[in-house]
């Protein structure tokens, strides 16, 4: 930290008025990064007629719930017009098992790769982390004929196994990470004493892994959920997660634009990820820096 | 009775001694298979005659050939310069700024960190969606200057298909500077202290401490943010299909999308494999060269 209170050579007025636009660069900064927030949230709440007349940063005159309500359970995706719930759902349904299942198998990954080391465990875990920089798009057309054979194209099922394969190489590097700077007296000690392999994983690494389980949880979940190319790829019609029934409510070209509606599902989108960021900000961005290898 | 019983001690005490393995061996096997089996299977339909469905014979290079011949590929590549390089650039600076800026002992320091930071937890389809919005001639930006008495002001950017790759631009730089923001602001708070108060006491101003010790100090951060920008730049594709589709026309095509196009709508299976190799190529030429100096220089220092 170089800051002017400390190394600045103004003092008095001068000083008063760097610190007065310092805050006010800020500030116009911070309008900028909410100003997109703001439009979706007052767009939701105005009535059609409003937005043709209105302007794009005006406040609703009359609030109303109406597109919220049409975006949850009327909005057509597809030919289905029975709103985004199901789809809601969906993205539910593929991202909570898929979370678990690649956080359970990162964390038993990072445990035995650190823990109980083999010959040749840190080429398997540079193996495995190559998998973290592939762009996807040279998976895709394998996937998809994978899936069809193995009979989950199109459902959630395939969904979550994708999910899992693509994000395990990020969970075994959160964990792995982590576990190499627990000292490794703990686990011998522990196995002098007779405790097995799966013993000392429960009873000594896990209580020890709450914080990186809550990186790892956190990462998963946002990518899962805002993930689009492998659901557009590898889903369609009522198996789609939200982020592709989105992206259809908005690209409907038949009828009326109901651009409320669209902020609407925007928001419904967007609310669960903001709320993790918000609520658990802080390990959001230790994910974040983490994984950032990898983009 | 006995010899059993031994036996199967053995094979407990084997099981004991390769649990380590037997529980990393199914991950390791779905990487070789989904990850390498993968690219491998990509590279050979590639070299084959798919067209709408995939067949295995022998075409050598034509599919590279086909890729390379189309305009639409091309146009995908130049907008990945075009897109890539302003994302990059502007994200550095504006990321910088933020992180210097912040970086003052600024009260609620942690509420503006939230809010510069907040769209990195959006999907980029949701930030397509409300950008198209904010972007779009008939009622958004433009209207609202019109309404603010600035009749003249006319912004087609995301209808004009010479303009539209910059909207992809704006978007994403509004999505992702808060984070190399963060990048930045941690790296800034590592910087030794003891090195700018000598400096600060042989009489350097505040820009040269920043500008002749700080930012040099920090160089690996902008080789950290500029990788990781780079990746995210060529894997690029949801921002595209949900603010302009690629289009008008494919005047705002990425490979990712284009990659997208041939596989699941124009039933061009071996030109399509041939381009994801391409971004494949393109990712590796990045990353690979970071993570051998990252790591050698890792050995280094450890």
């Amino acid at each position: 930290m170089a800051d002017i209170q400390t190394y600045g050579q103004n003092s008095g007025m001068k000083h008063t008025l760097l610190r007065g636009l310092l805050y006010l660069v800020l500030i116009l900064f911070s309008v900028y990064y909410l100003f997109p927030l703001f439009v979706m949230i007052t767009t939701s709440l105005k009535s059609l007629t409003e937005i043709r007349e209105g302007s794009l940063i005006s406040l609703p005159r009359v609030v109303t719930f109406d597109a919220w309500d049409y975006a949850w359970n009327q909005a057509c995706v597809g030919v289905e017009c029975s709103g985004i719930k199901t789809f809601f759902w969906n993205s539910v349904k593929m991202a909570i098992p898929a979370v678990l299942i690649s956080t359970m198998l990162g964390a038993l990954n990072g445990y035995a790769l650190t823990k109980f080391r083999f010959r040749g465990a840190n080429i398997i875990f540079a193996m495995l982390l190559f998998g973290c920089f592939v762009p996807f798009q040279v998976v895709l057309l394998p996937m998809s004929q994978t899936l069809g054979r193995l009979g989950i194209a199109n459902s959630t099922t395939g969904l979550v196994l994708v999910h899992v394969v693509y994000g395990l190489c990020f969970t075994t590097l959160f964990f792995r990470n982590y576990y190499v700077s627990i000292p490794d007296e703990l686990v011998k000690a522990a196995t002098i004493d007779g405790a097995g392999f799966f013993t000392i994983f429960w009873r000594i690494i896990l209580p020890i892994s709450g914080p990186i389980i809550v990186v790892s949880v956190i990462w998963q979940f946002t990518q899962i959920w805002n993930d689009f190319l492998f659901g557009a790829s590898f889903s369609s019609g009522d198996s789609a997660p939200m982020t592709v029934a989105l992206n259809n409510i908005v690209n409907t070209t038949t009828g009326v634009k109901q651009y409320n509606v669209d902020m609407a599902s925007a928001l419904l989108t967007g609310l669960p990820t903001l709320l993790v960021y918000i609520l658990a900000g802080k390990y959001f961005v230790r994910g974040l820096t983490a994984g950032s290898v990898k983009g | 009775m006995g010899a059993s019983s031994s036996t199967e001690s053995n094979l407990m005490a084997g099981l004991q001694r390769n649990l380590s393995k037997i529980v990393v061996a199914p991950s390791f096997a779905a990487s070789l298979f989904f990850v390498y089996g993968f690219i491998l299977w990509t590279a050979w339909m590639a070299f084959s005659k798919s067209r709408m469905m995939p067949v295995y014979d022998w075409a050598g290079l034509r599919q590279y050939e086909r890729l390379w011949q189309m305009e639409r590929w091309h146009v995908a590549i130049e907008n990945l310069l075009i897109f890539g390089g302003l994302f990059i650039v502007i994200c550095l600076f504006l990321g910088c700024l933020l992180a210097v800026l912040l970086d003052q002992r600024i009260r609620a320091e942690g509420v503006l960190r939230t809010i510069f930071l907040y769209p990195m937890a959006l999907s980029f389809i949701v930030t397509g969606t409300v950008w198209k919005w904010i972007l779009n001639p008939g009622l958004g930006l433009e209207k609202m200057m019109h309404d603010l008495g600035w009749a003249s002001f006319k912004f087609d950017w995301l209808v004009n298909s010479d303009f539209a790759i910059y909207t992809v631009v704006i978007a994403a730089v509004w999505q992702a500077s808060g984070f190399v923001m963060a990048m930045f602001l941690a790296a800034l708070r590592g910087v030794d202290q003891d090195i700018i108060r000598a400096a600060y006491m042989d009489g350097a101003s505040l820009p040269r401490i920043y500008f002749g010790i700080i930012i040099p100090s920090i160089r690996p951060v902008f080789l950290s943010a500029i990788v990781v920008l780079a990746h995210l730049a060529v894997k690029s594709f949801d921002l595209v299909i949900a603010l302009t589709g690629g289009g008008p026309g494919y005047s705002s095509d990425l490979p990712a999308t284009f990659m997208y196009t041939m596989a699941f709508q124009r039933n061009q299976l071996g030109i399509s494999a041939a381009s994801a190799m391409m971004m494949l190529a393109t990712v590796m030429a990045i990353i690979v060269p970071y993570l051998y100096s990252e790591l050698r220089g890792g050995k280094k220092n450890g």
